[in-house]
């Protein structure tokens, strides 16, 4: 098999946000942070080959010892992040630290196959160490910790001591942050959030810098691709994303929005909230030079009645989605998500929705944007 | 207005939910995740039915299960895991298969009761990070045989007995010739030996090769049965010069040549192995090779060989000349990879590991627990819709990995039922047969039972009953359909010749086919081995069962759960592409063997949904626990 050490430079175009050209920011400076793990020359033991035998044919021994290699933060677990933490329990990663400090309640509950419904199991506990203690289980080789503590509090360090962060279930200025810090730090982290908002439900991804391998035939290409952050992703002015972009997209922007202004948790929302959201579905259209008729009603109003409520095979279908970016991402194995991913239930699309492919000339790799770089691990 | 649509339409869902009874067939990698989703999703009465036992390779996505599940029913663990996080709901467990033993694929039989019985099937499959969900509703979509399937892959004789070019080839060579001639049925047909020039290669002589003789010590034995097949054999290839002439010709491969010098050490090797025996009978063990990922060399092959086929005879003697090949048997893959491995030397092929070539032999699914989450999920959204009679918007969908248009999870429309199905749409079957020569045997045998799957024929010409199955029938009956069955067609009690329709029956399955008749004088034997041909008629995947040369992936994985592969076969290979606009598909398909005494029918006209999506596992293996 022939490497061939071609790397496709797919560029986050958007002036208006980066400010630079990024072949300029490349050229003089910016040599990407690599989140693809150096691998260590231990073998798999018996016991890992006999039980990751299924896997293993499907992305390969390195990329297996990379899992186990690696290091994975949730924090806020609800139905879509307690299907990831099982998704990737199973894989093998090396640990994972999970962070949630609410009590358990029964709502909470409603999408969880971690925690039996049994009151005076859990009552008094932290979601985190009910869910680790079930996780644990799940996978020996896998080691599962709980961390304490307001997820806005940790420092870019926190961070530093994982390859993989995944929020869900917080404010958009805690997501904000926690990928401002992730960004900050010289090792790279890979970022993502994930909500399940009744039938819908939506990734973001963060992977800064990402070299991954793609196997063509019989030789195998290395690409690069260049991520934006959360905040910058969903600054784009909405009349400059791509044609055909999912409604869905929009419609949690203005819900996020809205959630954030009115100082709500994530879903504590109704359809009583129907006028004020629709108000600001106005400003938000003006700002952005955007149609409001982009924005359906209907969409709005199937999230605000949805609220809190969670789907279970839309978490499924969510959490196993991640799970698999998060598989790719750190095996550094086959294309991963770009910048969303989106589901709706209602029409069963599941969509990637790259929001950096935006229409400025340059964008059109393959032309300018395809350099060729060697030796620069 | 549209607010209380949403609201509505919720309520409308949970409440078609609660009345619902369900039946899951499969408790495997879709399976785990299905009744999960279905469990919290509120479905209160499910069944489900697998008659597999858990192993350790589950247990990187089978998440219900442990380690110290293993060997225990995967139904009943399944419910007793799922009833800890909803304790209120009530699940059912069969440990049991849906068809009979000779039923040679699970999911044709039981599309066929789920026509019968008017119960929608949801059905499913997924292989690495591919997956479909399809949903058949008699009469509104098409049913699971609408679409022909394709053929397992088959190899020509001569590629694996002569001229083998891929390593798989010389797998095949390994399991299907050389273990089934060494240990498994010696009077079963078998192409191992190669014929000489004058094509003389007396079969009589060559039995005796492979008998072990009397006082033969186990050693003695294994270096002759090594010098034969590697040494000779390929000699005598040579010896057909015509064969070579465009090809590079193999080199003979003797045990002499590999050890050479250290054929003392060797032997020291072997006898200090066989002090203790090891956990599990493993020639690597014994001989300290613990990476299956290790490409052995050469001489590391033969010492497995060796090794292996000594504790064959020395340490399994009394399973000799009944064992098949199974992928979970350690010693069974170490001598088939050792044997395919030093073939391959013998042509210039590429050698491979044991993990390779264990995946190839045992036609092994590729699993990941993401895709099977993600599937599950699919299933139950179709369920729903299903159990609300949402007809318009069903779907069929399909999870990619490389989307074009930047779809991850594709619905389409589904097919509407094929008019020329003859299962769900009764379209006569044409055969082609010399009615003078074949016998009606023939016809229930080759094409009634292995291509048409039915386990409880009865054959009729016009209002003449030719030949009938059944518990309930009296001697007479039995006498003279047993007298009917070695007649040739033309010479039946009611003569069946060119232009004579049959009407072939399953009451089981209630699927009743009509088979038009057509004389011919003459079939190729090569092509056309059969010696008839039928068309109108959609291929299963595991159908030929007895095909030595098929590598056919479910026969081996018997596949299920994660089975209604796309492709089990050649992972690499495998693309499906479904566009949108042309609803075309490239869809390899499901099939999945089980064997098992319980049938289901009793269980699925009671049921609302029935999900198939089955298991994977090994169908020798069952064998041998049964």
């Amino acid at each position: 098999m022939e490497i061939v050490t071609i790397w496709m430079l797919l560029y986050n175009t958007h002036e208006e946000i980066s400010g630079t050209k990024h072949l300029v920011s490349w050229n003089n400076h910016l040599i990407p942070k690599f989140l693809r793990l150096k691998m260590d020359d231990e073998k798999l033991t018996e016991q890992e080959t006999a039980l990751y035998d299924r896997q293993i044919r499907v992305w390969g021994v390195d990329a297996q010892r990379r899992l186990r290699k690696s290091h994975v933060l949730v924090s806020g677990i609800k139905g879509t992040i307690v299907e990831f933490c099982k998704n990737i329990v199973l894989a093998g990663v090396g640990s994972l630290t999970v962070h949630d400090d609410r009590m358990v309640t029964e709502e909470l509950l409603s999408a969880n196959f971690l925690i039996p419904p049994v009151e005076n199991v859990y009552s008094g506990k932290s979601i985190a160490d009910l869910c680790c203690h079930s996780l644990k289980d799940f996978n020996p080789m896998v080691h599962v910790s709980v961390q304490k503590g307001d997820l806005l509090s940790f420092d870019v360090d926190f961070f530093g001591k994982f390859d993989v962060v995944v929020v869900s279930s917080c404010s958009l200025s805690t997501k904000i942050s926690v990928n401002e810090k992730c960004r900050r730090l010289s090792k790279q982290v890979a970022f993502y959030t994930v909500d399940c908002r009744g039938s819908c439900g939506e990734i973001f991804v963060d992977l800064q810098n990402y070299i991954y391998s793609k196997g063509k035939a019989d030789e195998t290409v290395e690409c690069l691709l260049e991520y934006l952050s959360f905040e910058e992703a969903i600054s784009i002015p909405w009349r400059s994303l791509p044609r055909g972009l999912s409604k869905l997209y929009l419609v949690l922007r203005v819900i996020e929005q809205f959630e954030e202004i009115q100082g709500r948790t994530p879903g504590e929302i109704s359809t009583a909230d129907f006028l004020n959201v629709q108000k600001l579905r106005k400003e938000l259209c003006q700002i952005h030079l955007l149609n409001e008729s982009e924005i359906p009603d209907s969409l709005l109003q199937r999230l605000l009645a949805g609220g809190a409520r969670e789907s279970s095979p839309v978490c499924a279908i969510i959490g196993g989605i991640l799970g698999q970016e998060v598989i790719k991402a750190i095996s550094g194995k086959g294309e991963p998500l770009k910048n969303f991913f989106l589901f709706d239930a209602m029409d069963g699309k599941g969509i990637i929705q790259d929001i950096s492919q935006v229409q400025a000339p340059e964008t059109e790799f393959g032309m300018g944007s395809v350099e060729r770089v060697e030796n620069i691990l | 207005m549209h607010f209380s649509f949403s609201v509505m339409a919720s309520e409308q869902q949970l409440s078609a939910i609660k009345g619902s009874k369900v039946l899951m067939v499969g408790a495997g990698g879709i399976g785990c995740e299905l009744l999960k989703t279905l469990a919290l999703s509120g479905f209160p009465d499910i069944h489900i039915i697998d008659m597999d036992t858990i192993e350790v390779s589950n247990l990187n996505r089978q998440f219900l299960f442990r380690q110290s599940h293993v060997g225990q029913s995967k139904a009943k663990v399944a419910r007793d895991a799922v009833l800890k996080f909803r304790p209120d709901i009530n699940i059912t467990p069969y440990h049991a298969n849906v068809k009979d033993p000779d039923f040679n694929t699970a999911r044709r039989h039981v599309n066929r009761l789920c026509l019968a019985a008017g119960v929608p099937l949801v059905e499913s499959g997924t292989t690495g990070f591919l997956g479909q969900v399809t949903v058949h509703v008699k009469g509104r979509t098409e049913c699971y045989e609408c679409q022909p399937k394709p053929a397992p892959k088959t190899y020509p004789v001569c590629t694996i007995t002569s001229t083998p070019s891929k390593f798989v080839h010389c797998v095949v060579w390994a399991k299907d010739l050389l273990f089934a001639k060494l240990f498994g049925d010696r009077n079963q047909e078998n192409d191992l030996n190669v014929h000489s020039k004058d094509g003389s290669s007396s079969s009589k002589q060559a039995e005796d090769v492979f008998e072990r003789q009397k006082e033969e010590n186990i050693e003695q034995y294994g270096k002759r049965i090594y010098d034969h097949v590697f040494g000779y054999n390929i000699e005598l290839a040579l010896s057909n010069e015509e064969t070579w002439r465009n090809r590079n010709k193999p080199r003979p491969i003797y045990v002499k040549d590999v050890f050479s010098s250290e054929l003392a050490s060797q032997n020291g090797n072997l006898d200090k192995s066989s002090n203790g025996d090891p956990p599990s009978l493993s020639a690597m063990a014994s001989l300290g090779l613990k990476n299956p990922q290790d490409l052995w060399t050469l001489k590391e092959n033969s010492k497995v060989f060796l090794e292996a086929l000594k504790l064959f005879f020395s340490k399994r003697e009394k399973e000799i000349g009944n064992l098949s090949f199974d992928k979970d048997d350690q010693l069974a893959v170490e001598f088939v990879t050792a044997a395919a491995n030093i073939r391959a030397s013998s042509f210039g092929i590429p050698l491979h590991s044991l993990f390779e070539a264990k995946g190839i032999a045992g036609n092994i699914v590729h699993a990941v627990a993401t895709t099977n989450a993600v599937i599950a999920g699919l299933i139950v959204i179709e369920a729903i819709k299903v159990l609300q009679h949402d007809i318009k918007n069903y779907r069929m969908t399909y999870c990619l990995e490389h989307p074009s248009r930047k779809m991850l999870l594709m619905p389409v429309e589904p097919f509407e039922p094929n008019k020329s199905c003859y299962v769900c749409s009764e379209t006569p079957l044409d055969l082609e047969i010399n009615t003078h020569c074949s016998k009606l045997r023939d016809v229930v045998d080759k094409i009634v039972k292995a291509k048409l799957g039915m386990n409880f024929p009865l054959i009729m010409h016009g209002s003449a009953l030719l030949y009938e199955v059944g518990d309930d029938l009296e001697e007479d009956e039995v006498a003279n359909y047993a007298a009917n069955l070695e007649k040739v067609l033309s010479e039946l009690p009611s003569p069946v010749t060119g232009g004579t329709i049959l009407t072939v029956e399953d009451l089981q399955q209630e699927l009743k086919c009509s088979i038009n008749i057509k004389h011919r004088e003459e079939f190729d034997e090569e092509k056309e081995p059969d010696g008839m041909i039928l068309s109108g008629w959609t291929q299963p995947r595991a159908a030929e069962k007895n095909g030595k040369t098929a590598v056919d992936s479910e026969v081996s994985t018997s596949s299920a759960s994660e089975a209604v592969p796309l492709e089990t076969e050649d992972d690499d290979d495998l693309q499906i592409i479904p566009t949108i606009t042309g609803k075309k598909r490239k869809l390899s398909d499901i099939s999945n063997e089980t064997k098992n005494k319980r049938k289901a029918e009793e269980l699925d006209s009671k049921n609302d949904v029935v999900m198939l999506d089955d298991e994977n596992s090994d169908m020798s293996k069952k064998k041998r626990e049964q």
